[in-house]
């Protein structure tokens, strides 16, 4: 417990005695900077670019640092924020803090061309329903077979009010469906085994047995077969597509460490960071690599259409659709 | 003169954090329009409908099982006792896997009933409360004088006699206390009921909070809400408090309870059935837990850290809980019934009213302009989990010390006994065993205690609970049973150290 205490006191020294060198503080969310997230070595990586440090502020998820840059407004620590998604994205630039990243938007690789000139992306995932093989032997084929399929083979989904998958979710029945999204929501009530806060309880359930289909990405099984070594759980391919998530970061433009905030955007881009992605946040890079993705990679279900609402279409509609979705469900 | 300023800092204290919560989120959702929709009368009625079926089933199966484990002695009671204490330091997930593992589609007893629903949720609620209420009703009933017991075998009282002569009186004046307790925690659940309620229609109270801080950032809406809670739960805990019968003065005894009654054979077999339910309850998800972390426990650093920094914030937490408690009970026990006893009993169940989420948000705008958050977000945690666990400090605390002080007031001012020398040798022989279960309790909130640790938490502060949490969110989920069984397993540690202590000054 000493240890502790020195630890802190140590914490604090050191953090004062940094003021020297030129620090970049990072809003993250917190598995980004976890043991076995990419935050460590991304740092690494960075600081051997430059003179200067990278403090990691590891906040929940997405919507807590959004909430956090909301709460602190100008007075914010932040230099540079990194872990919003494009359903985000129109609502952070609302809060005026953002600032044009300036980063040539030809570098980044993703399913659809990039046009954002807040926001760089640095990797993504399509959502997808995953199933244990061990215990569904056809799984849907469409969203429109997961609505209408057996009752008696449930989804474990995450609630659109306190997790992204969740909205993710959401916000891909609402690209399938549109108007009659509500309707669909309420056939495929039966199928849902329940609907947890977030993803975590979700994937436990799943992998603890208690359903044979859980929302999740199509990288999940990357997961399982490089780390697990098993080709058990499995992303099921939908017909009418798939819903993207792109994960972002952006600047605050009235940083005092805007420059190198920028650098570090330019830096993402690149193999030094690109290549960290795929195996410790188990997603697909957004920008240019060195390495060749793990072979499980090669493997995972490549959606045939992305679906994908512009972020000024999430951020009118959100609040209405989460409504419509409760109304659906609730009666 | 010393109570009294005491009083008014530790008063002070609880109602101030709770203002620079509530009022900043007030005050920023002033400029907006507040708005009433059908939705949250439907979330209030739900809120209710659930915390009190879970209060009435918890309250009627502990109040038998706690009246056949007061009249048993028998090998392996003791362990019980300790495992019963052990849901109190589970995060709900953990908990949940728990009892998924047992009632789950692919636990020994799935199938029975579906758990996803109102029943998975009252399941639950059972399993975390019903052995709470167990431990609290023992320890008004283990103070039961022998002399009362004897007495009762003289007349040849018969079980429904003793029940209502002697066990019911003791009872009592606790239950109001121990249903109210149970009510808010109900009240205030979050991950049971959506991870088990199978849907939006499960929706409390504490959840549409948490919504409209998180996902709408409506400060407006999140104060109505908050507002709606506060005036439901403090009417609910004045209500109650009416109802509440007065301490029972008892004289006093330090000879060991020994029970005469109950020898007969149905009695005995009444009993045992009882006992097996109490443990049909609690222990089968409890085992579940230990069964799949059992292989899986991976010691490296990040546990022993977060070992390290659960203990540090758990005693430093509960010792604050338990100052604060202290101080508070003392007072509103030689309070007769007034106005400040009824603001003092409010302000210790504050944070089951007010919700640490709210909390949190509020602190945050009023201290963020002043300092660096992440900085001093150790004493936040400590602060926020002191309050957390004071609900539980005031239930076992609060009739002892009024017994006490009804018993001993007139006899120590006769003496002119007081301060350090009273608390010797008249309040410590006499709290000893209240004390160390509070301070017990308080440790194991905080153990378990998940929400501070995400508002306040930073990359370096990760407790037992927190790191569960982040293996899970990694995929790795085995890692994470076995982290579920190290909290598990400290917990019992410390009930089993807290019970040695408390028993070897037992009649000295």
């Amino acid at each position: 417990m000493l240890k502790i205490f020195s630890t802190i006191i140590a914490s604090v020294i050191f953090a004062s005695l940094a003021q020297a060198k030129e620090t970049l503080t990072i809003y993250t969310y917190e598995s980004f900077v976890t043991e076995w997230g990419p935050g460590g070595k991304v740092k690494e990586a960075f600081e051997k670019t430059c003179d200067c440090s990278i403090e990691w502020v590891g906040l929940g998820d997405g919507v807590a640092v959004l909430n956090r840059l909301k709460l602190e407004g100008a007075n914010t620590k932040a230099d540079l924020v990194l872990g919003l998604d494009t359903s985000l994205t129109a609502e952070a630039i609302g809060t005026g803090l953002f600032g044009k990243h300036g980063v040539d938007k030809g570098l980044a690789k993703t399913p659809e061309a990039w046009a954002d000139d807040y926001f760089m992306p640095y990797d993504y995932a399509h959502f997808a329903v995953i199933y244990d093989t061990e215990k569904m032997a056809s799984p849907p084929k469409s969203l429109d077979e997961l609505v209408n399929g057996d009752p008696a083979q449930k989804i474990v989904l995450e609630d659109p009010r306190s997790s992204t998958p969740g909205l993710g979710f959401l916000l891909w029945m609402k690209a399938v469906y549109g108007e009659g999204a509500a309707e669909q929501w309420k056939k495929l009530q039966p199928r849902i085994l329940t609907i947890t806060p977030g993803w975590s309880e979700a994937y436990g359930l799943f992998t603890k047995g208690e359903a044979p289909m859980v929302l999740s990405y199509t990288t999940s099984p990357a997961y399982h077969m490089v780390a697990e070594n098993t080709p058990r759980y499995q992303a099921a391919a939908f017909s009418e597509g798939h819903y993207l998530q792109i994960e972002v970061a952006g600047l605050i433009e009235a940083s005092p460490e805007k420059a190198l905030a920028q650098k570090f955007l330019g830096f993402m881009m690149t193999p030094a960071f690109q290549d960290i992605i795929p195996t410790t946040n188990w997603m697909l890079p957004a920008g240019a690599t060195d390495t060749a993705l793990p072979e499980a990679f090669g493997k995972l279900v490549a959606p045939g259409k992305t679906l994908l609402f512009s972020p000024d279409e999430v951020f009118k509609n959100r609040r209405d659709w989460v409504d419509e979705w409760l109304n659906a469900l609730s009666k | 003169m010393f109570w009294k300023l005491t009083l008014a800092i530790a008063l002070g204290f609880i109602l101030g954090a709770v203002a620079l919560g509530f009022l900043p989120l007030l005050w920023l959702g002033f400029g907006q329009a507040f708005h009433i929709d059908d939705y949250l009368p439907r979330v209030v009625v739900f809120t209710l409908k659930q915390a009190f079926l879970s209060t009435l089933l918890s309250v009627a199966i502990a109040l038998p099982v706690a009246l056949a484990l007061a009249r048993r002695q028998f090998f392996g009671r003791e362990a019980l006792l300790r495992i019963f204490s052990v849901p109190l330091a589970l995060p709900a997930i953990v908990a949940i896997l728990g009892i998924v593992g047992v009632y789950g589609n692919s636990g020994p007893f799935g199938g029975l009933f579906s758990i996803y629903g109102l029943k998975g949720i009252l399941l639950a609620h059972v399993f975390f409360n019903m052995p709470l209420a167990v431990r609290l009703m023992l320890t008004r009933l283990e103070s039961i004088p022998a002399e009362n017991f004897r007495l009762a075998a003289q007349l040849n009282f018969s079980a429904g006699q003793v029940f209502r002569f002697i066990e019911w009186p003791q009872l009592a004046s606790a239950l109001m206390g121990i249903a109210s307790l149970i009510f808010l925690l109900c009240t205030a659940s979050f991950a049971v009921v959506l991870i088990l309620g199978g849907g939006p229609q499960a929706t409390t109270l504490e959840v549409a909070i948490y919504q409209s801080l998180r996902l709408d950032f409506d400060p407006a809406r999140a104060s109505i809400l908050a507002l709606a809670q506060l005036v439901t739960c403090g009417l609910l805990v004045l209500v109650a408090g009416q109802f509440a019968r007065e301490i029972q003065v008892v004289p006093p005894t330090l000879a060991r309870t020994r029970r005469w009654d109950g020898k007969s054979r149905f009695s005995k077999i009444l009993d045992g059935l009882l006992i097996a339910l109490g443990i049909v309850i609690v222990v089968p998800p409890i085992l579940s837990v230990i069964l799949s972390g059992i292989g899986s426990i991976r010691p490296d650093g990040s546990l022993f850290w977060a070992s390290a920094t659960s203990l540090l914030i758990g005693l430093a937490s509960a010792s604050l809980s338990i100052a604060l408690g202290w101080v508070l009970a003392e007072t509103a026990a030689r309070q007769p019934r007034t106005f400040l006893k009824s603001v003092i009993t409010l302000a210790c169940l504050a944070s089951l009213i007010m919700p640490p989420a709210v909390l949190a948000t509020g602190w945050f705008v009023t201290l963020s302009p002043l300092a660096d958050m992440s900085r001093y977000a150790i004493f936040l945690v400590i602060i926020l989990n002191a309050l957390m666990a004071l609900p539980f400090v005031w239930s076992p605390l609060y009739p002892a010390i009024t017994d006490s002080v009804q018993r001993h007031d007139r006899l120590c001012s006769s003496l002119g006994l007081s301060g350090l020398a009273r608390f010797k040798l008249i309040d410590l022989p006499v709290l000893r065993k209240p004390l160390g279960l509070a301070f017990l309790m308080a440790v194991i909130v905080s153990l378990g205690d998940l929400s501070a640790i995400t508002l306040f938490g930073s990359d370096s502060l990760v407790t037992l609970p927190a790191l569960i949490f982040r293996q899970m969110g990694n995929y790795r989920m085995n890692d994470a049973a076995g982290t579920a069984l190290v909290l598990a397993a400290f917990c019992f540690a410390l009930i089993t150290i807290a019970q040695r202590w408390s028993q070897s000054h037992d009649h000295t």
